[in-house]
């Protein structure tokens, strides 16, 4: 063995996640550049308010992004595999709802979290029965199952609210769990870490790449493709009910309208975070970036007395120019 | 397959002569020629925007920023009208289209130039487009008592037993109809849609037919965006919020492809006649309001089962002929 090896020992193969353009490969990576983004956002509001650096303030602006960015985890997966789901605000509602009506009948807090969160994993159910059962294309089936969710809380609830949750149902939504650290950004925390274990290091997250990038190809090898999209259409529904519980609890009410466009809010960050609307690339820690750098824009300009619809054109223009910058650049330099 | 597609829409047709049947046997006041009248005039601006987004969507494309489009222009025309009352409403008019346009247009650009991905580019100019008009505005309201009465009675005039606002809608089906059977642009949306490469190698520039999809299309919605603010003679921030969504699921229930290349002008205007014909039948037979959502997103889902089904069939039978012709073969070498 020792007297004949082989000229270069053969490294084992490795299949990297998104495969950079050079213009990116130059910048070292995405999640490089969000980092860069966040830290420069942070900077500029520390030093455009007073008010910024404040621990409680910091705390306070978590809010911003702690609810969708539970739902981007999973959203993340859906769209790397080449799936979207247009439906989790509308789940949210459902979700929301249906945990108000069982309050009425007089269920306590952790029967309330049970059917918030179950309520999320049915709809994800049945979207993906829609879509890995049926065989629907993934964007009209949950433009449908959107109005249908919504429509069904709407029909329960009229304009009406329900309201009156225990206090210790209070806890997820405004509760601490350790100095100035909430309890949705530490379950956020939990959360992103079991996403990118799933995504980054499971066979099952390989799956979702080879998915992504050519179905056929993955299930002639042996993926089962309806399966594991139908398991991300049900975490995704899982994570809009997990968030339903948290924003339900943090609003202490709910109305039919409660995560109303929440949907594209969520693609946004997702996108922004780096993942590939088509399909096939992305990392967890880009999409968190992205989660971050909107939450700190959100609670900055909040700061500065920028309205919320304003905050929106600055979302979208990041959204846009984040997507168009690379491929401008790589266009010049032709 | 020109008769499949000819069955489906006949079908929807048949759903919504139902769907009146049913509750005109209850009321009778419903269904009559002026209700369908109305109806039709309360559907005008779906029916218009879904025409435009049905050209849009055929290039495999999908405009998120229509509603926001139309109301962003909207707010111009009436903020133009409470500045300037002298303006003349069709000087007005082409403003709005012009405006609606150059949104459209921007959108396009950066699908055609830039080939980014139009469901992410049209979702940051819906907001981009929506947060505008709160600049624009500053977040104030245009009342009906801002607006010149000629601005709030140009879509309400009766012309010919209809008003205006029915006419215009007549005008772009019409159009419509000639622009996607008699043009070479129409056929360029079909095939851009219907295979990309095929289309580049027929010699169709594949982001400049988009451009003008993503462009007509914006144009259509700066002409809603002045028909929606006069007809309800008031423009806020949050006009219109929400209804791009009932423009894509017009479309889908009409049977036009989200995967592009496939649909109906007649399509199209069914399908947003069928939204519009819930709406006004849901307070005749006198169900909640509320319930008008979820019907539509269970109309929605079974028209997209439906659609993948009819194309599914579509694929069977190319198997099967590939199957009946095998054993013509093999029963010749048998004869020979």
């Amino acid at each position: 063995m020792t007297m004949a090896p082989p000229p270069r020992p053969i490294p084992p193969r490795h299949i990297p996640d998104r495969l950079n353009g050079s213009f990116l490969r130059r910048l070292k990576s995405w999640e490089t550049l969000l980092l860069a983004v966040a830290a420069a956002i942070f900077t500029f509001n520390a030093l455009a308010s007073p008010y910024f650096l404040d621990p409680w303030n910091l705390s306070d602006a978590t809010f911003n992004f702690t609810e969708k960015a539970m739902i981007a985890l999973a959203m993340a997966l859906l769209i790397i595999a080449g799936e979207i789901d247009l439906s989790v605000g509308a789940i949210i509602a459902l979700a929301s709802v249906a945990m108000g009506a069982a309050r009425q009948m007089g269920v306590e807090t952790t029967g309330l979290v049970l059917i918030g969160a179950g309520v999320g994993l049915a709809c994800g159910a049945f979207n993906g029965f829609l879509v890995a059962g049926l065989g629907l294309p993934s964007i009209v089936a949950t433009i449908g199952t959107m109005s249908l969710f919504r429509g069904i809380a709407y029909i329960i609830l009229g304009d009406g609210a329900y309201g009156g949750y225990p206090a210790s149902f209070a806890w997820f939504g405004q509760g601490y769990v350790w100095g100035a650290i909430t309890f949705e950004l530490a379950l956020l925390a939990v959360l992103a870490v079991v996403y990118g274990v799933l995504l980054h290091g499971t066979n099952f997250g390989r799956r979702i790449y080879a998915i992504g990038n050519n179905a056929t190809a993955a299930a002639f090898s042996g993926v089962r493709v309806r399966r594991i999209r139908m398991t991300l259409f049900m975490l995704t529904g899982l994570m809009a009910g997990i968030a339903s519980v948290c924003l339900t609890s943090r609003l202490g009410s709910t109305r039919p309208s409660i995560g109303m466009g929440m949907e594209l809010e969520v693609i946004t960050m997702v996108v922004l975070g780096g993942v590939a609307i088509t399909g096939g690339s992305g990392t967890i820690l880009g999409v968190m970036l992205a989660a971050l750098i909107m939450g700190l824009i959100t609670f900055g300009l909040g700061l500065l007395n920028v309205p919320g619809v304003v905050m929106s054109i600055f979302v979208g223009i990041l959204l846009i120019s984040v997507i168009a910058l690379p491929k401008l650049l790589e266009k010049m330099r032709r | 397959m020109s008769a499949l597609l000819k069955r489906r829409e006949f079908l929807l047709f048949l759903a919504i002569l139902l769907l009146i049947l049913l509750v005109r046997a209850r009321f009778p006041s419903f269904g009559s020629p002026a209700n369908l009248a109305a109806i039709f005039n309360d559907s005008a601006i779906l029916i218009i925007l879904a025409l435009g987004q049905m050209a849009v969507i055929l290039t495999r494309c999908v405009d998120l920023s229509v509603a926001a489009n139309l109301a962003l222009t909207g707010m111009a025309t009436a903020m133009l009208n409470a500045a300037l009352p002298g303006i003349p409403v069709g000087l007005l008019l082409l403003f709005a289209a012009g405006m609606g346009m150059a949104l459209g247009a921007f959108n396009g650009i950066l699908v055609w130039k830039l080939a980014l991905p139009s469901i992410v580019v049209t979702l940051g100019t819906m907001t981009i487009y929506r947060g505008s008009i709160f600049l624009l505005s500053g977040g104030a309201w245009v009342n009906a008592h801002q607006m010149s009465p000629a601005f709030k009675a140009f879509p309400r005039e009766v012309v010919l037993g209809l008003p205006v606002l029915s006419w215009i809608a007549i005008a772009v089906i019409a159009v419509f109809v000639l622009l996607i059977g008699r043009t070479g642009l129409g056929r360029a949306f079909h095939a851009v849609g219907g295979d990309e490469h095929a289309a580049v190698y027929t010699g169709i520039s594949v982001g400049r037919t988009r451009f003008w999809a993503f462009t007509i299309n914006g144009g259509l919605a700066g002409v809603c965006g002045y028909l929606w603010v006069s007809r309800y003679a008031v423009a806020y921030t949050e006009v219109a919020q929400g209804f791009e969504l009932d423009v894509i699921a017009a479309c889908v229930i009409g049977g036009i492809s989200i995967a592009g290349g496939m649909g109906t002008v007649a399509g199209a205007l069914l399908g947003a006649f069928f939204l519009g014909a819930i709406k006004n039948a849901l307070p005749v037979a006198g169900i909640s309001p509320f319930w008008q959502m979820a019907i539509s997103g269970a109309a929605i889902l079974l028209a997209v089962a439906f659609n993948a089904r009819a194309e599914r069939r579509k694929g069977r039978i190319i198997l099967k002929s590939a199957q009946s012709a095998a054993p013509v073969i093999r029963s010749s070498g048998a004869a020979s």
